[in-house]
């Protein structure tokens, strides 16, 4: 009845999942107890769930992000304790604990925290910068987002469930496999990544189609602001990446539930197959999360600095060589695997050269600051951090990408010290400063920059103490994913490292505390303007936060920079007469629940697939399947604002507005 | 297991490769930096004395410029990957002084075993090798992969099952050296470690002479013993009585380690598993 679940499933025996478990678990009731008893549940059912607005998908994107950010931040903070205190004993950790630890950090860390930051910051602001309405597929914008949620929550539910998978964030077979492997952890990884994938790759696909199908008028593709650049790069790799990714989790599957043979040790399987399958998706991954925060750094380097940005047309190419190139350099991974010279020598070059276009992109940034007039908001102080940092990642990952030097680096602490100093340098880095640079956009007032800064400095400081000993411990012959050590030269570095993530971790604190001091202040911080940074591009000329139509006309771009020239064109008119705009009805897409209910059904299949409920697969697939035929035969899918609705929200914009620019007129 | 500090050929040569590059990037990237920092610096909103130039947002030169450096760099360091790569296949001989010594090497579900065909003695978790002999190794694996590596002779290589990887090394110095598996391979992987004691090549067959008058005999039945899971805290020592030993292995005659044996339908495993089994 219930394939392989029993209670023995329920960690009894171990008190820290069932601990922190038990934790969630009364969190989440709590939270839902008091929704539905202060009568919030049908606000949050018609305005958020059932949304289909961009913005609030991508608010509730990087929510998700945020949350799981600190469940894969406490991952991180157990495995460095362990690793401070497992010098000559087995720490406090078992092996078969702490292994599930360090695969479940990085699967949530990458998936379900770079992910859907990112992506959530491209939905809330792409088509506020291409002056348009909404997404290219808004109901498929919702499904991408529940099902990602599904992966989630499936990924939490190993915690107190069963167990998660043991074998690293990329579950190489042979020890993947079902030999090695019997346990449920590594299906509850390969289902999560299933179906968290399909809604990847639908929102992949949206964006896509977003950025070249809907553009405002004179939004041609060389006046685009440099983050849809980006975002459009980012999104094509996705599309093009994500099916290998679908396909060899597929591969992995049938050898664990159908006795195939792809990657077994025995029948012809070829566990080198996986390697190079994993990784031709793997390496895109990372420029799928770096290049959208090339494009968050790009807009805040040109907007605090008072400059466009310097070789815009530069940086697009930079960006489209680096979505060409990312495909070219897979077998970097793996240059120990014995391949012959020529082999890795060509990767080793082709990855190198990517190195070309990330330098002119560092270099560009860098004249864009120069005779610029640079004020250093928070969003400011994390693009600087950035750059700092990145090149330092950039110079180890040359370094890692020279064949020799890879034959004693790979797979060490250096390499560990390497790829964290990429991912938290530049895509966390590029998540925060999104998150501060829109959030006013979003909620239509800004963030305490004292605690912003805090944050920036913990964080900054906290991240150099952390990995720069795990560099050295790499040199140091150390490799990654000990449990335990004899070797005393190591213990030092593990030490500092620990430090260092008690500052890191303090500058979470701060992040947080930052949320709740602004939304306490939130009145005096309010932007009114919709224009708080003194923007360049279209997403600044609408309110803050946007009305659900974005824009009550559709503006018309003249060239770069859209809502710069739009503001020095009126300051230069001085405003001297305005007529009455002409206001149109507006038809936007109706709320849909098929996302939500979808998702519920792929949660129920996910979770019945992992424990062998074959019953309930058929219902949850079944559930899923009906809800899309439901959606498909929907008659009304748009309501239409009427006019005079749309001249009451405009109006009050307006208004502000033009205050601000008179003011700004008669300076 | 210092990396800089280097105890045979191979290693010394990556060390090189690593320490090179490592400068010639240093000299663009520390200029870099410093500009990031002067130019935020002198560019703050607040200095009266910086000119503002919004309209400076294109400049041939600088474009040529920007994308010079960069690729100018990579260049240089392509070449050095290009010849470094055929220097240094692992698979590339490594002369040394008297007849090379051939070790097979085969990672079990967690220690090392390692076969020495030719002197017809093996050994599990300690690796003694002659200084300066050439070492010929042959390495796969009972069962997941995992990656032999000393840190100070240089290169790793995984080994996998059913398949076979070449490294040729040499260990110029006399003394204790540490070795580990470089992949993630299990519950015992951080067990892994072994011993590399490096021997005067005098002494080294009277080492074989010793090693082989040992009682336990390695044959097909003990290594199926050898490769159930477990991890080695001695360091036992067998006779070979099958030199095709390692071919059985790596050409699946003998099949790949049984993996976990866990009593129950149950999804999750045990505290304290290891011990259990």
């Amino acid at each position: 009845m219930l394939g392989k679940l029993d209670w023995s499933a329920i960690p009894f025996d171990q008190p820290i999942p069932l601990v922190a478990g038990a934790m969630v678990l009364v969190a989440i009731l709590g939270v839902l107890t008091w929704v539905v008893v202060k009568g919030h549940l049908p606000y949050l059912w018609h305005e958020w769930i059932t949304s289909v607005d961009h913005k609030r998908i991508g608010v509730m994107y990087v929510l998700l992000a945020s949350v799981m950010l600190l469940r894969g931040g406490s991952d991180a903070i157990m495995m460095r304790v362990q690793q401070a205190i497992a010098y000559q004993s087995q720490g406090y950790l078992p092996p078969e604990h702490y292994n599930q630890i360090f695969s479940a950090h990085g699967t949530i860390m990458i998936f379900f925290v770079a992910m859907p930051f990112v992506i959530g910051l491209m939905n809330l602001v792409v088509p506020l910068q291409l002056g348009v309405r909404d997404v290219a597929f808004p109901t498929l914008n919702s499904v991408g987002f529940w099902l990602t949620a599904t992966g989630a929550l499936l990924v939490n539910v190993s915690l107190v469930v069963g167990e998660f998978s043991r074998t690293g964030w990329l579950a190489f077979p042979p020890l993947s496999g079902l030999t090695y492997s019997p346990g449920v952890g590594v299906d509850y990884y390969a289902w999560s990544l299933q179906i968290s994938g399909i809604g990847t790759l639908v929102a992949g696909i949206n964006l896509v189609t977003t950025v070249l199908k809907l553009r405002t008028r004179g939004m041609n593709y060389l006046r685009m602001p440099m983050f849809c650049w980006t975002t459009l790069a980012s999104n094509l790799l996705i599309v093009a990446a994500f099916p290998i990714l679908t396909a060899t989790l597929a591969m992995l599957l049938l050898d664990r539930y159908l006795g195939f043979h792809f990657f077994t040790n025995e029948a012809g399987g070829n566990v080198m197959m996986f390697m190079n399958l994993i990784w031709a998706w793997g390496h895109p991954e990372v420029y799928i999360l770096v290049l959208p925060a090339f494009g968050i750094f790009s807009e805040v380097v040109s907007t605090f600095s008072g400059k466009a940005l310097f070789g815009y047309r530069s940086m697009v190419l930079a960006t489209m060589a680096i979505c060409v190139i990312s495909f070219m350099v897979w077998l970097h991974h793996f240059f120990t695997m014995g391949a012959g010279p020529d082999v890795n020598a060509i990767f080793g070059i082709a990855s190198m050269i990517i190195a070309v276009p990330t330098g002119v992109k560092i270099y560009n940034w860098l004249f864009t600051m120069y005779g610029g007039r640079i004020r250093f908001a928070t969003p400011m102080l994390w693009a600087v951090g950035f750059m700092v940092t990145f090149i330092i990642g950039g110079l180890t990952g040359v370094l890692v990408a020279v064949p020799p030097a890879d034959f004693l680096l790979h797979n060490s602490m250096f390499l560990v010290a390497h790829f964290h100093n990429v991912i938290i340098g530049g895509v966390l880095f590029g998540a925060f400063a999104g998150f501060e640079y829109w959030f006013p956009k979003a909620f239509g007032f800004r963030l305490d920059e004292r605690w912003g800064k805090l944050a920036f400095w913990f964080t900054f400081t906290g991240f150099y103490i952390t990995f720069m000993p795990l560099y050295i411990a790499g040199m140091l012959g150390m490799t990654r994913r000990l449990q335990h050590y004899d070797v005393a030269a190591w213990r030092p570095w593990m030490f500092v490292a620990a430090i260092g993530m008690a500052v890191l971790s303090i500058g979470v604190i701060c992040q947080v505390m930052q949320l709740v001091v602004s939304i306490r202040n939130r009145e005096a911080l309010r932007d009114r303007t919709g224009d708080p940074w003194d923007g360049r591009s279209l997403e600044w000329a609408t309110s803050s936060p946007p009305p659900v139509f974005n824009f009550a006309f559709h503006p018309d771009v003249r060239g770069e920079d859209a809502y710069w020239d739009l503001k020095t064109h009126a300051k230069q008119q001085l405003l001297g007469h305005h007529p009455e705009p002409e206001y149109q009805d507006i038809e936007m897409p109706k709320n849909s629940p098929t996302g939500f209910v979808c998702a519920f059904f792929a949660t129920i299949m996910g979770f019945a697939l992992i424990w062998h409920i074959w019953w309930m697969v058929i219902l949850g697939g079944l559930g899923a399947f009906a809800t899309f035929v439901v959606f498909a035969w929907r008659d009304h899918d748009e309501y239409v604002i009427p006019a005079a609705e749309v001249a009451r929200i405009d109006g009050v914009n307006l208004e502000e507005r033009r205050s601000l620019v008179s003011m700004a007129g008669s300076i | 297991m210092n990396l800089l500090d280097p105890q045979g050929p191979v290693a010394v040569a990556n060390s090189q490769i690593l320490v090179d590059s490592v400068f010639i990037m240093l000299v663009i990237v520390v200029p870099t930096i410093i500009a990031i920092l002067a130019f935020a610096f002198w560019f703050r909103a607040s200095n009266r004395r910086a000119h503002y130039q919004p309209d400076f947002v294109y400049s041939g030169r600088v474009e040529m410029v920007v994308w010079a450096i960069p690729a100018l760099t990579v260049i240089l360091l392509g070449g050095v990957a290009w010849i470094g790569s055929h220097q240094l296949d692992p698979a590339a001989p490594v002369p040394g002084t008297g007849s090379p010594v051939r070790i097979q090497a085969v990672s079990l579900d967690w220690k090392w075993l390692f076969i020495y065909p030719d002197q017809r003695i093996a050994t599990v978790n300690t690796l003694t090798v002659p200084a300066g002999a050439e070492l010929n190794f042959q390495l796969t694996s009972s069962s997941v992969m995992n990656v032999f590596f000393i840190p100070q002779l240089g290169s790793m290589i995984y080994t996998m099952n059913g398949m076979v990887t070449r490294l040729n090394l040499r260990a110029d110095n006399e003394g204790k050296l540490q070795g580990l598996s470089a992949h993630f391979s299990g519950d015992g992987f951080p067990d892994m470690m072994f011993d590399v004691n490096v021997i005067s090549p005098l002494a080294f067959p009277d080492w074989v002479a010793t090693t082989a008058k040992t009682d336990s005999v390695l044959n097909e039945d003990s290594y199926k013993k050898l490769m159930e899971q477990g991890i080695e805290r001695g360091r036992p020592t067998y006779r070979l009585e099958d030199p095709r030993l390692f071919d059985l292995i790596a050409t699946q005659h003998i099949p790949p380690g049984p993996g976990p044996q866990i009593a129950s339908g149950a999804g999750r495993p045990r505290s304290g598993g290891l011990d259990a089994r």
